[in-house]
């Protein structure tokens, strides 16, 4: 499949709502799956429709695992729209809004958006990546009204 | 039992791309081992070196997590639809 990287789009509504659910999950890392429209080939286009605040199940300010009660229910909420889940976000609470080594090798879904929110700074960072086959790529991010 | 096992798109390659196959068994654990015997490059995908399910792969019946039911040895009805989603993880 080829590498195309799309810009990943938010409302700043969205925007905030995953900045606010991060800040909200301090001191330990937080996460959130993000729904949307897919090409032919199942891929992001980078518009996200609905984003969808999720627990994690880790627990930890080090690792996250999306809970898959939040999982399933995002998914199926995706799907009744006609869409899919098409990208996950979630915190560095000390460290740079950069795919960690967990992050890459974890990466399941060569078609989702990763998003990253560094909270090591007075303000937060938000940067997005297409990571597949141990590949990390870089997406603009564009933020309506920001 | 007669289920649906609703595969991710990860894993239909090793099911000759089908999203969704028929399977039998009793319990979580004896479908798998049907689906396995038929499609035996999903086995490492769906359960760990020990037998036990995969840490990283979800596995619903119906609209139920089978690690808060009884894991592999959970049992399934017939027309239920099993659903196996990768975990989303990262750090």
């Amino acid at each position: 499949m080829p590498f195309v990287a799309p810009t990943l789009r938010l409302s700043l509504a969205q925007y905030r709502g995953i900045l606010a659910h991060c800040y909200d999950g301090l001191p330990q890392e937080a996460c959130g799956l993000l729904g949307g429209p897919v090409d032919t080939a199942g891929e992001s286009l980078g518009e996200v429709s609905v984003i969808y605040p999720c627990a994690n199940s880790d627990q930890s300010a080090r690792t996250y695992t999306v809970d898959s009660r939040d999982l399933l229910q995002a998914m199926r909420d995706a799907e009744s729209r006609g869409e899919e889940l098409v990208g996950v976000w979630h915190s560095h609470t000390h460290t740079d809004a950069y795919p960690s080594d967990t992050d890459v090798r974890q990466a399941m879904e060569p078609g989702w958006i990763y998003a990253i929110v560094s909270l090591k700074h007075a303000d937060p960072v938000l940067r997005a990546y297409r990571i597949r086959d141990g590949r990390t790529e870089e997406v603009d991010v564009d933020v309506a009204g920001l | 039992m007669a289920v649906e096992v609703k595969l991710p798109t990860l894993l239909r390659v090793h099911a000759g791309g089908a999203a969704s196959v028929d399977a039998e068994g009793s319990t979580i654990g004896e479908v798998f081992s049907d689906l396995t015997a038929r499609f035996p490059a999903l086995k490492g995908n769906l359960v760990d070196d020990g037998g036990s399910l995969h840490k990283f792969v979800n596995v619903y019946r119906n609209d139920d997590d089978i690690r808060y039911l009884e894991a592999l040895d959970t049992k399934v009805a017939d027309g239920d639809v099993i659903s196996i989603l990768p975990a989303v993880a990262g750090g």
